[in-house]
C-alpha cells in the first residue's frame, strides 16, 4: 500500500494580515507564542506533512485549537496556505482555477461538519440532496438518489422533516447521507460526532464503519478523542500547536509514544483491549501451542495463552498462515503501562 | 471683539453668487435631463396610472374580497382578516373609499419600487466590508434629511406629478430594506455557507440558495419598514400632486377641518396597521422551521 491519496508537503498556515512577510522567521523556527507576542499573528500550521492512504481512514488527532480545523480546511482549500503543497490524486489543488476547484470540491471530495453545517431552511430530503442540486441535478431527481442514502444512514420516513425536528444524532446522520450521496471518492470529517452523546457517537461509529467496509473511501476524520481515533482510524496522526508530533499505526503509537504530549494522551487507556497480538508477537518461529488472530486483542489473548499448557501460542494473519508466535510474559510487559520518565523529551511538562 | 461675537463667514455677496450658481447649474441640468428623465420614468407612470385606475374601477365587494383573502394568506389568522375588512368597510361608508384606493395604488407600487431597487443594493453592500461603508452614510443621509429638502430637486426635475412624488416616498422609504438585506444576509451562520462552499456551490447557488432564503425574516422585517415609512410619507406627497388620503388632510390642515382631518388621518393608520399585521405575521411563518436549531 504505498499509493497515496492526498499528500500535504511543508504545510504553512499562519492567520493575520502579514502572514507572507512572518512566514520566514517561523521557517526559522520561531514559535506560536512568540509569533504572537512579536507580530499579533497566530500560527495555525507548522510545517505539516502527511501522505494519506487511499480506501482507508486515516485519524487526524489533537487538543482544542492544535490546528486540526484548519488542516482539513486545507484538503479542498477552504482555508489557503500561507505556504506549502496539497496534492490529491497527483493534481496540485493550489494550482487549480475557481472553475476547477468547485469542480473539484463538487466531485471529488465532500465534507461533515462538527456543528452538522445542515441548512435550516431546507428538508431533510432536500438537505441530502444538496451535493447532487449543486451539481446541476434537477432537485426531484437529486433527491430520488439521495434517498438511498438517508435510508442508509437510517433515515427513511423523515425526507419532509426540518432539520431543527431531530435530534442532533439525526441531523449528523442527514450530514453524513449529504456527503455520501455524490459519491466522492474523499470524505473528510471535522469532529463528526464531537457534539453528540456517548452512546449516539459509539451508534454514529458503528454506522461509519459498516459504510467503509462497503465503500472503502477515503476519509479524514478529525477527533480530539483517543477512543474514537483508536476505533476507527487505520492510520493516526497527532497534532499539536499546528506540528504533527507523531503519525502512523495506532499501535505503534501506544507502544512508542514518541513523546510525553502522547504519552499523556494515551496513558489512561485500557491498553489490553487496544494493543494487538500481531504488535507485541515475536515474529517468525512457530512454537507448541494454539493458534490465535493476529488482530486479537490481548485481554483476549490472554485468555487463550493462559489456557494453554506451555503459556504460549502462535499468532496467524487473516489467511491463516502463522506469523510469529506470542509468550505470557510478552502480553503482560505489553499491558503494564510504562514509567513516565522513560521519555526523551524533558522539555515537556 | 467682534471676531468673537460675530462668526467670521462667508462675505454676503460672495454667498450669494454661490447659491445663485448652484440654482443655477441644477436649473440647466433639469433643463437638459428632466425630459429625458420623464420619458426614463414614463412606464412607472403608466404602470401608477393603471393601477390606481384600476383599483378604482373595480367594485368594491371585490377588492375587499381580494383584501380579505391577502390578509388570509399572508397571516393565516382570522382576527386580521376580519380586522381588515371591518377597516375598509368603514373607510368606505365614512366616504373615503376612493382616496385610499389611490393610496393603496401608490403605496403598492413603491412598495414593489423600494423592493426590486432595494435587495439587489442590500446585496451588494453584504458583498463586502468597502460597498457597506461606502453605502451606509447614503442610507443615512436619505432617512435623515427633511423630505421638503429633497423633494425640491424632485419638483425642479420632474415637477409636480405622482412620478416625483412616488420617487419622494421611494427616497424616504427604501432604506429599511436595503439595511435589513445585508444584515439578514450577513447574519446568515458560518456553517451554513461553508457547506455550500465546501459542496462547490458558486456565488449565485450561494445567494440564491443559502444567503438569501435565510436572510428572508430579516428582509421581510425591511418590507415591514418600508411600507410603514412609505404610508408615513403619504401626507407629504400629497403636497406634489400625488392623490389620496393626504389630500384630504392637507385642505384641513388650511382650513381648520378636524373632523375631516382625523378621518384621513385614522384610515391612514388602519392601512398601517392592517399592512404592518399581515407582512409581520407572514414573517414570522417564514421562521417556522428554525426554532431550536442550537444542537450542539
Ligand atoms: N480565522 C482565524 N484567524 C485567526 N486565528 C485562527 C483562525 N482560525 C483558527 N485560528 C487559530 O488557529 C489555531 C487552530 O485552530 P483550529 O480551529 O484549527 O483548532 P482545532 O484543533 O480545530 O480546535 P477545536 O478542537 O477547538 O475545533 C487556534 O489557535 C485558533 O485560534
Ligand atoms: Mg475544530
Amino acid at each position: 500500500m504505498d499509493e497515496v491519496k492526498i499528500r500535504i508537503e511543508n504545510l504553512y498556515k499562519i492567520f493575520g494580515p502579514r502572514a507572507q512577510s512572518v512566514l520566514a522567521q517561523v521557517q526559522q523556527g520561531m514559535s506560536k507564542q512568540e509569533l504572537l507576542e512579536k507580530h499579533n499573528h497566530v500560527l495555525g500550521l507548522k510545517d505539516i506533512n502527511v501522505a494519506v492512504t487511499p480506501r482507508e481512514i486515516s485519524v487526524i488527532m489533537g487538543l482544542s485549537g492544535s490546528g486540526k480545523s484548519t488542516l482539513i480546511r486545507h484538503v479542498n482549500r477552504l482555508i489557503e496556505p500561507t505556504s506549502g503543497r496539497i496534492v490529491v490524486d497527483g493534481q496540485d489543488v493550489l494550482t487549480m482555477t475557481k472553475e476547477e476547484l468547485i469542480d473539484f470540491r463538487r466531485h471529488k471530495v465532500s465534507m461533515v461538519f462538527q456543528r452538522f453545517g445542515l441548512h435550516v431552511h431546507k428538508t431533510v430530503a432536500e438537505n441530502a440532496a444538496y451535493g447532487l442540486a449543486i451539481q446541476g441535478t434537477p432537485i426531484r431527481q437529486a433527491k430520488e438518489r439521495s434517498r438511498k442514502w438517508l435510508e442508509r444512514v437510517g433515515l427513511s420516513g423523515f425526507e419532509d422533516h426540518y432539520p431543527s425536528q431531530l435530534s442532533g444524532g439525526m441531523q449528523q446522520r442527514v450530514g453524513l447521507a449529504r456527503a455520501l450521496a455524490t459519491d466522492a471518492e474523499i470524505l473528510l470529517m471535522d469532529e463528526p460526532f464531537s457534539a453528540l452523546d456517548p452512546l449516539i457517537r459509539t451508534d454514529m461509529q458503528d454506522v461509519l464503519l459498516g459504510l467503509q467496509e462497503e465503500l472503502h473511501k477515503t476519509i479524514v476524520f478529525i477527533t480530539h478523542d483517543l477512543d474514537e481515533a483508536l476505533r476507527l482510524g487505520d492510520r493516526i496522526a497527532i497534532l499539536r500547536d499546528g506540528a504533527v508530533i507523531q503519525q502512523g499505526d495506532p499501535q505503534e503509537i501506544i507502544l512508542h509514544p514518541a513523546d510525553d504530549y502522547i504519552f499523556d494522551f494515551i496513558k489512561d487507556i485500557n491498553r489490553s483491549r487496544v494493543i494487538e497480538a500481531k504488535s507485541v508477537m515475536t515474529p517468525g518461529a512457530s512454537v507448541d501451542g494454539p493458534e490465535l488472530p493476529h488482530d486479537l486483542v490481548l485481554e483476549e489473548a490472554l485468555q487463550v495463552v493462559s489456557a494453554s499448557k506451555r503459556k504460549m501460542a502462535n499468532v496467524v494473519d487473516a489467511d491463516g498462515t502463522a506469523v510469529g508466535s506470542i509468550e505470557l510474559q510478552q502480553i503482560i510487559d505489553a499491558v503494564a503501562r510504562p514509567a513516565e520518565d522513560s521519555d526523551e523529551d524533558p522539555t515537556y511538562r | 471683539m467682534d471676531f468673537l461675537t460675530e462668526f467670521p463667514g462667508m462675505e454676503r455677496q460672495a454667498l450669494r453668487d454661490l447659491k445663485k450658481a448652484i440654482d443655477g447649474g441644477f436649473r440647466d441640468f433639469s433643463r437638459e435631463f428632466g425630459e429625458a428623465l420623464e420619458n426614463f420614468f414614463e412606464p412607472l407612470l403608466w404602470f401608477l396610472v393603471w393601477f390606481e385606475k384600476l383599483l378604482r374601477a373595480t367594485p368594491w365587494p371585490l377588492i375587499i374580497l381580494v383584501i380579505a383573502l391577502f390578509a388570509w394568506l399572508g397571516s393565516r389568522s382570522k382576527a386580521v382578516v376580519a380586522g381588515s375588512v371591518l377597516s375598509f368597510l368603514a373607510i368606505g361608508y365614512f366616504g373615503m373609499w376612493n382616496d385610499t384606493m389611490s393610496t393603496l395604488a401608490i403605496i403598492s407600487v413603491a412598495t414593489l419600487l423600494c423592493i426590486t431597487v432595494g435587495i439587489p443594493f442590500g446585496v451588494l453592500m453584504a458583498r463586502s466590508d468597502r460597498t457597506q461603508t461606502a453605502i451606509t452614510p447614503i442610507l443615512d443621509i436619505m432617512q435623515t434629511i427633511p423630505a421638503f429638502v429633497y423633494l425640491i430637486p424632485v419638483v425642479m426635475l420632474l415637477g409636480i406629478g405622482k412620478v416625483p412624488g412616488l420617487i419622494a416616498v421611494c427616497i424616504y422609504a427604501i432604506p429599511p430594506i436595503v439595511r435589513l438585506t445585508n444584515l439578514g444576509i450577513r447574519l446568515v451562520e458560518k456553517e451554513a455557507l461553508e457547506a455550500a462552499d465546501a459542496f462547490g456551490a458558486d456565488y449565485r447557488q450561494k445567494l440564491f440558495g443559502v444567503q438569501i432564503p435565510l436572510a428572508l425574516p430579516n428582509i421581510f422585517a425591511g418590507v415591514n419598514q418600508t411600507i410603514m415609512m412609505a404610508l408615513s410619507m403619504v401626507v407629504i406627497a400629497s403636497m406634489i400632486g400625488v392623490a389620496g388620503l393626504g389630500v384630504p388632510v392637507l385642505r384641513s390642515i388650511s382650513n381648520q377641518y378636524l373632523a375631516l382631518g382625523l378621518m384621513n388621518g385614522l384610515a391612514i393608520v388602519a392601512l398601517a396597521i392592517i399592512f404592518d399585521r399581515v407582512s409581520q405575521r407572514f414573517g414570522e411563518r417564514l421562521q417556522r422551521h428554525r426554532k431550536g436549531i442550537d444542537h450542539g
